[in-house]
């Protein structure tokens, strides 16, 4: 079905960024139109989903351009789902930014460049085009390569140095692969991709270009062994935006390579062997890498490499149940990670650092606060009956009817992995005695801030345990949209009916 | 580069490099041309005009700070985009006059696109060219 309107989540972000543009100088302005706005889209966002829920898949084709040969928009329920999960995490990071953000930073556009990665989040969910999506992909690089290095100190401009060189190293390979899949097909959009591919008699040539894009993706989403741009960078920038980049960005190139790999290429034994391989090296490097942290904002950084590869292992086992368990996680992952880094900075801003050695008695001092992040910590571990566990249920499920014990074993040893490290952090940043450190003058405490201040940083937080222990304890409807969504990509003939199948008559006059 | 001759120069060159810009503009749908090349000529007529008469008076031929051509632009076409939608049709589908207008053509929301990306690229090169030559 067509409908015009599915676009809407990319534009009402580009909308906002400009309105933002027009008020560049006025700071508390840009705080309340950047918050109403993310308001907004969120509502843009369960729209979206709702319509997409009860009525299928919707298409658009923009600027009345058919379908193989114009840009397409597809909105079916994976989309439509991140485009929430976007707006949901979106709303709080606003939030924190605006209770947390340096004004020094908002003078040099931040609340635009952010809406505008929103913007481009979006349009790489919705994009129903393998070039699009490359596009989308350069919009999200440019601005997160903004926000990463808006204040200028030494250690961003040092991570961004080597996040910016692995991501264009990641968009040139992309870009190679899509030149090839073009000349071997003569098509660019996904859903007559889906058709072709498979007559196309060079299938040698077919499978090294979908290598080219396991590797281009897989640098973008961090997994083995291209990952270590990824805990090298995402320390550096205020904790909002890490949140932002720690919930979404890597998120975006799993979202890409589950399109990619169920719609364009069905993986032959070979790769999804190399798949699985990926995923297992995957979960040991970060839950390893994560272990010797004592900077907490880097041992969370190591963990969304650790959690990366459970979703890949879904696809690597590739069953409609492995990858409704592996879209379960990523929807429990989204808004956990966007809420640790949120955690992260609230720990700074209470205790003055970010490491661990040094920290101590958050319980003792914050006692209700503590509580409150505790939600994100244990549903990261996957406690029953908070959200992780759910995911990892059906992911080891799906592995014992596959028979792939040894994805099951990394599942497993991954979680104990992240049960360590969440312990660790437990007991030296909340239950330790902490040392009496000396007091920084260049930072803000928590208890210094106004009323105002401190409640833009707490309510985001709350917003986002609410939606974790909605999925952990609401699980049979999460677990109802990934069926669906597992249900989808198995099977994507609907996707390519709804893109190519309808000739809507709406010519340009 | 404070010749006579560049300083004479540049005086003219500045109104005729930007009447091109615009004839580049208008030329852009069908023949090579567009917002985006136009846009960098009339920001290469104002840079040629700074580096021949100073930073500031080439300001107080502009009057307003560049940036703020880039917001103008983006809401220019993004409504030029959205403007189909008013007619049910998709985002970004060409809108066209009837009859063609003298002197300009055909006349459609394509127009007002390039001409929102024109004072975008103006917006964002001026921005930048002038924020590199204070700093100097």
């Amino acid at each position: 079905m067509s409908n015009q309107y599915i676009i809407f989540p990319v534009l009402f972000q580009l909308f906002t960024a400009i309105v933002l543009m027009f008020f560049w100088t006025k700071r508390t302005a840009q705080k309340f139109i950047s918050m109403g706005g993310s308001v907004i889209a969120l509502g843009i966002a369960v729209w979206l989903f709702s319509t997409v829920w009860n009525g299928g898949i919707f298409t658009m084709q923009a600027g009345s351009w058919q379908a193989p040969f114009g840009i397409t928009f597809v909105a079916d329920v994976f989309s439509s789902t991140l485009v929430l999960l976007t707006a949901i995490s979106g709303l709080a990071v606003s939030v924190f930014s605006a209770g947390s953000v340096r004004n020094r930073r908002i003078k040099f556009g931040y609340f635009p460049i952010f809406h505008l990665l929103l913007m481009g989040l979006n349009g790489a969910f919705l994009t129903g085009d393998i070039f699009n999506l490359y596009v989308w992909f350069e919009i999200i690089i440019i601005s997160s390569f903004v926000l990463l290095t808006l204040g200028g100190e030494k250690p961003q401009i040092e991570g961004s140095i080597k996040y910016v060189t692995m991501n264009l190293l990641a968009s040139v390979i992309f870009l190679t692969a899509i030149a090839i899949l073009y000349g071997l097909a003569g098509s660019l959009n996904m859903a007559d991709l889906s058709l072709k591919i498979p007559e196309i008699e060079n299938q040698g040539l077919v499978n090294v270009t979908a290598i080219l894009f396991l590797i281009g993706f897989g640098i973008k989403s961090a997994v083995f062994p291209l990952y270590f741009w990824l805990p090298a960078s995402y320390h550096t920038p205020p904790p909002a935006i890490s949140a932002i980049f720690g919930g979404l960005l890597t998120k975006v190139g799993v979202y890409a390579l589950f399109r990619v790999f169920t719609l364009i290429f069905v993986p032959d034994e070979f790769t999804g062997n190399l798949i699985s391989w990926i995923a297992v090296f995957t979960i040991l490097a970060g839950g390893l890498g994560a272990l010797v942290q004592t900077n907490i904002r880097k041992a969370f950084s190591y963990l969304i490499v650790c959690h990366i590869g459970f979703m890949i292992a879904g696809l690597g086992i590739y069953t409609e149940l492995a990858i409704a368990g592996a879209i379960f996680y990523l929807i429990h992952d989204i808004t956990v990670k966007t809420n640790l880094f949120l955690v992260s900075g609230m720990i700074f801003k209470i205790e003055g650092t970010y490491n661990m050695r040094y920290m101590g008695g958050l319980y003792r001092s914050w006692p209700k606060l503590s509580l409150l992040m505790a939600i994100p910590l244990f549903s990261l571990v996957g406690i029953p009956p908070l959200s992780g566990f759910w995911a990892k249920i059906f992911l080891i499920e799906a592995g014992f009817r596959t028979n792939e014990y040894v994805v099951i074993a990394f599942i497993i040893l991954g979680s104990f992995l992240t049960l360590f490290v969440i312990a660790r952090i437990w007991a030296e940043v909340f239950w330790k005695k902490g040392a009496e450190l000396p007091k920084k003058e260049y930072v803000k405490y928590f208890f210094e801030l106004r009323r105002a201040k401190q409640y833009a940083m707490i309510i985001p937080i709350v917003l986002l345990s609410a939606v974790t222990l909605y999925i952990g304890l609401g699980a049979e409807n999460i677990v109802a949209v990934a069926k669906v969504i597992g249900a989808d990509l198995m099977d994507p003939s609907q996707y390519i009916e709804a893109v190519l199948g309808n000739s809507n008559p709406t010519d340009a006059p | 580069m404070k010749t006579i001759i560049f300083k004479t120069a540049s005086t003219y060159l500045l109104p005729i490099l930007l009447l091109f810009s615009v004839f580049i503009l208008l030329r852009g749908h069908y023949l090579p041309g567009g917002g985006f090349v136009g846009g960098l000529i009339a920001s290469i007529a104002y840079v040629l005009h700074s580096f021949a008469n100073g930073l500031d008076r080439t300001k107080d031929v502009i009057k307003f700070h560049p940036g703020f051509l880039m917001p103008v632009g983006l809401s220019l076409s993004l409504l030029s985009g959205m403007a189909p939608l008013l007619h049910e049709l998709p985002f970004m589908t060409g809108l066209w006059a009837h009859d063609p207008v003298p002197v300009l053509g055909n006349i459609g929301s394509a127009l007002f696109f390039d001409i929102g990306v024109y004072l975008v690229v103006v917006g964002v090169v001026l921005t930048i060219i002038f924020t590199i030559s204070e700093s100097i």
